[in-house]
């Protein structure tokens, strides 16, 4: 029999509130194997603690129960406790009686009643623990970054010169990202070729970071410390060692009417292209959909014209294989489909443009020239609306439910620029909102307002009409005037939401990462873990985690890096003993349990069996402890029941279970 | 069936095989059972007609532990369940010797009973080679007659064909029986209110006696040892003490074989309560085919089934709040 002590937190009154803490106490001492209960206002402080450390010690404790915040917040806290006053810390279980009760409840009878519930399933289930040990696992001194945006090169640079090794994944031809993309930026309006051209010559020319461009990750297997990745290198049919990026090759390609993916398709490139002037590595890749060799196996040209022998019809995806401690995500993001927000004319006026197309032509590298002017017809604009919240803050399923954060200050950038480049030029901006909280960022929208004249509106605009003489009429609504407005305008421009890149899923779901409704990879803890996936050794850098603009984006990619540094110093790691286990007598060697484990821990093997009396050899599971992650996969799909999870075995499952429901 | 007996004698003579697996026929014309078979005599026993509805794969597990092969009579449904085990790792292919043979569809003698036909003494129609349509049946009350399709197994209607998806040579003709909506009484049951569904669920299982029968014969259910027979779990239970425990029985074992089931029918063919329990397993099957593609299990002996292997296409979990 288990000699249990209970103690319940108030959490000052976070928990005590709503829940009768003095009852749940109570109520402890009448449950099997509880010789001991007491409440405190913060069992997680010091004092808290020595509370529990004492109480074990003094009354011989087999077991503590900790009625308190999630494990998620304490667990660890009470496990170290309870070690340090000689108890296993597996003995310990914790009751989550504040975000599953005290903070849903109102009423203080209901909350005490499930307090005494939540209680009494880990009594329950601490009735039924057993000691567990961890074992130890190694670490790869490399990391991974997937993503080769500001965020992937910022986490990969900091890493590198922390001295360890650094892959960067990115699936375009170039490194650089949306970053490269962009004109200018908010608050400096410093050029952002310049600020973010010298980082990436940095990582390409870093002995410790390794590029691998134009390649995606192919499978993710193994768990903190000791991932193995397949990483496929798309073939480029340009031999990159031998390529010098003279650029003869796109000169005399006759295939050049393919949409310019880098000018967000305002203008055309050949099939073998260099996706920028700045691209890293300098070296062309050939778009298959595009090239007349590789479509018809007639043409060649660019092979005829390559000194260097560099162009390789023949080349195939290729398949790299490596081993990483540390995998950070940065795979940033994408502005969404316009196609539910047919009444700003975006699919019928070319005057009707997103901010990232404004961007590129605003870019004197870009389509124009650096020219503002409309795309239907070259002609200079007169009159120029801006829409905020394109997709941004809906309240419908048409578009995203949260605030894209950038857009404020990019439009505040844009219409300030314009204004100050083309003073004839009349701007006006229609928002919900104008969101500019961060250093430096409420003084620049001012200057926008002020010091440029731009218009700003508040109210969303209903409609954007093609007009038969080439102007768009703009129906608006000036909510502080109350009244309506059309505008004839020469060209509109929509700030459309942000979201995390199409593949994140496929990356989450490989890197078992969790991910929001949105799609954002959650983070481990919202203020606590910002960086961290709940999974272990999965970083997150950038937007994939959340919107942010480049200042947030860098600190972030830091923060990332600095954790993947905290893992990759060390040289070995505790395992989570909470693995399972087959019992050999029971196991029917069906092998259901092997297909369903995603860490291709469990193998099988011919064993003698002597089973009352029955000697024979049978073909039985055998889990690898210290590949399995305890995800308990296996113990669901086992029929027999033969597998089982440490420390979550199915007893103790059904102990908690039916303690709740007595 | 001469074919049949003559061929198993040629194969225990040449070595080829150590003992057949087939069917010996029983007190009564209309239930001969399992049985295996060692010498040319005891083949004397040997019967293969419409009553043979006996799926005799699960018995192969057995089989396949003892010394030599075992030649083994399969039906083409039979071949399912012969397949999944093989994909399970219970039944070494290699031990078996597999005679496809021809079936027309299995009788159920039941629904012979249920047209009034009594006392039956035999029963003519029923061998492999004949060909009718009408069984003659003698009775104490003298002869009576009735279609071969009327007196069908349900599960003969919903026939998943002749073929035969793994054999080493195929003696006599089968035929596709199929002539029903596999899942129309599903979609019944699916339209029912909560409170319907319970009263129907509670009415059928309210008959079982717990003889475990549907278990016994089911070929899915193969585990060396069944939780429900574990001391080891608090689901240890052999009696049908509660109303409860034998309601989860048939729930907790059609979970269990769920993405396994071949859709055999032998729980219901073996059930003495007349219990629709190919229901339960039907109602998975068709919610694994919607959820996640057509998939039948035991097609052949490699492909991993929907619910144990994974794609980024599978259903996502917030299917069951959508569906209700």
């Amino acid at each position: 029999m288990q000699r249990i002590g209970v103690f319940v937190c108030h959490c000052g009154s976070n928990i005590a509130a709503t829940v009768d803490v003095n009852k749940v106490k109570e109520m402890a001492m009448f449950e099997p194997g509880v010789v001991h209960a007491e409440e405190y206002q913060y069992m997680c402080s010091e004092a808290g603690q020595a509370k529990v450390i004492d109480a074990i010690r003094e009354k011989n404790l087999t077991g503590i129960v900790i009625c308190s915040c999630s494990p998620r917040m304490h667990e660890a806290t009470f496990r170290k406790a309870a070690e340090r006053a000689g108890l296993n810390p597996y003995m310990v279980e914790i009751a989550n009686i504040r975000e599953h009760c005290s903070w849903i409840h109102k009423d203080i009878k209901e909350g005490t009643e499930k307090a005494v519930i939540l209680m009494r399933a880990a009594v329950a289930k601490v009735n039924l623990n057993t000691p567990l040990k961890p074992g130890e696992s190694r670490v790869t001194k490399r990391a991974l970054v997937i993503g080769g945006g500001i965020a992937g090169i910022q986490t990969a640079l900091d890493i590198a010169e922390a001295g360890y090794e650094v892959d960067i994944v990115e699936k375009t031809p170039s490194i650089g990202g949306k970053m490269s993309q962009l004109d200018k930026t908010f608050p400096t309006l410093d050029c952002s070729a310049c600020i973010l051209t010298p980082k990436m010559v940095e990582a390409a020319a870093h002995e410790k970071i390794t590029i691998y461009t134009y390649s995606e990750v192919d499978k993710v297997s193994g768990f903190v410390g000791d991932f193995t990745v397949d990483i496929r290198k798309k073939a480029r049919f340009v031999d990159m060692d031998k390529c010098t990026g003279c650029g003869a090759c796109m000169e005399k390609c006759p295939s050049k009417k393919s949409l310019s993916e880098f000018n967000q398709g305002l203008s055309t490139r050949p099939a073998i292209y260099i996706p920028f002037a700045q691209a890293i590595p300098n070296v062309p890749v050939i778009d298959t959909q595009a090239c007349i060799k590789l479509k018809t196996g007639k043409c060649g040209l660019c092979e005829t014209v390559c000194q260097a022998k560099a162009i390789d019809y023949t080349q195939k995806d290729e398949i790299i294989t490596e081993k990483y401690g540390a995998i950070v995500v940065a795979t940033g993001f994408d502005i969404i489909k316009l196609d539910n927000y047919d009444e700003y004319a975006y699919s019928q006026s070319k005057d009707v443009i997103t901010s990232l197309e404004l961007e590129r032509i605003m870019n004197a590298a870009g389509p124009t020239k650096g020219h503002l002017e409309r795309l239907s017809d070259g002609k200079a604009p007169k009159e120029m609306v801006f829409i905020q919240c394109v997709g941004s803050r809906c309240s419908d399923t048409r578009g995203k439910s949260y605030c894209s954060k950038i857009c404020c200050m990019y439009t505040a950038k844009h219409a300030m620029l314009i204004r100050d480049k083309y003073p004839d030029v009349n701007v006006t901006v229609f928002y919900i909102d104008v969101r500019t909280p961060g250093k430096n960022f409420d003084e620049f929208y001012r200057r926008a307002v002020e010091q440029y004249g731009v218009n700003y509106v508040k109210g969303q605009v209903g409609k954007v009409i093609p007009q038969p003489n080439g102007k768009l009429l703009v129906k608006g609504v000036d909510l502080l005037d109350n009244k309506q407005i059309l505008k004839q305008a020469d060209m509109v421009v929509l700030a459309t939401a942000i979201e995390p890149s199409s593949d994140v899923r496929k990356i989450a779901t490989m890197l078992t990462a969790s991910i929001d409704t949105n799609n954002f990879l959650t983070e481990a803890h919202a203020k606590l873990k910002p960086v961290e996936s709940p999974t272990a050794g999965i970083f997150l850098s950038g937007v994939c985690q959340g919107p942010k603009d480049i200042p947030e984006t860098v600190a972030q990619a830091g923060a990332a890096a600095v954790k993947a540094i905290g893992l990759l110093a060390k040289n070995k790691l505790l395992t989570n003993p909470c693995t399972a286990l087959s019992d050999t007598l029971l196991c029917n060697g069906c092998s259901t349990c092997a297909n369903v484990c995603p860490y291709g821990a469990i193998s099988y093997e011919n064993k003698e069996i002597k089973d009352h009396g029955i000697r024979e050899t049978r073909r039985v599971a055998v889990v690898n402890n210290a590949l399995c992650q305890g995800c308990g996969a296996c113990t669901v799909t086992c029929p027999s029941g033969a597998m089982d999870l440490q420390g979550f075995s199915n007893r103790q499952i059904i102990a908690e279970v039916d303690a709740i429901c007595q | 069936m001469q074919e049949l007996v003559n061929r198993a004698k040629e194969l225990l003579a040449d070595g080829t095989v150590t003992r057949v697996l087939g069917w010996k026929s029983g007190d009564l014309a209309y239930n001969p059972e399992p049985a295996y078979f060692e010498t040319d005599d005891s083949l004397q026993n040997f019967v293969y007609n419409g009553f043979c509805g006996a799926n005799l794969s699960k018995y192969m597990i057995t089989a396949s532990k003892l010394e030599g092969k075992t030649l083994v009579f399969l039906k083409p449904c039979d071949t399912y369940s012969f397949n999944q085990l093989i994909k399970e790792h219970r039944i070494d292919r290699d031990k078996a010797y597999i005679i496809g043979v021809g079936c027309k569809g299995k009788l159920d003698i039941e629904k012979i009973k249920k047209m009034g036909i009594k006392g039956i003494e035999s029963i003519s129609g029923i061998d492999m080679e004949d060909d009718t349509d009408i069984l003659k049946i003698q009775t104490i009350y003298g002869e009576k007659s009735c279609n071969y399709s009327d007196v069908m197994l349900e599960r003969c209607h919903m026939c998943k064909g002749k073929e035969h998806k793994i054999y080493d040579e195929i003696i006599g003709e089968s035929k596709d029986t199929h002539d029903g909506d596999r899942f129309a009484e599903i979609e019944k049951i699916e339209a029912m209110t909560p409170a319907e569904k319970f009263v129907f669920f509670q009415k059928e299982l309210s008959k079982c006696i717990r003889c475990n029968a549907c278990r016994n014969v089911c070929p899915a259910c193969s585990c060396l040892k069944c939780v429900f027979d574990n001391n080891k779990f608090d689901s240890q239970q052999k009696a049908n003490v509660d109303s409860f425990e034998e309601k989860m029985f048939h729930i907790i074992r059609a979970f269990h074989v769920a993405g396994r089931c071949t859709d055999c029918g032998e729980c219901s063919r073996v059930c003495p309560q007349g219990i629709p329990l190919h229901l339960f397993n039907r109602k998975f099957i068709k919610d694994i085919n919607e959820l996640y593609g057509e998939f039948q299990a035991g097609e052949d002996a490699q492909t991993n089934g929907p619910l144990t292997s994974f794609t980024f296409d599978d259903a996502e979990p917030s299917i069951v709040s959508e569906r209700g």
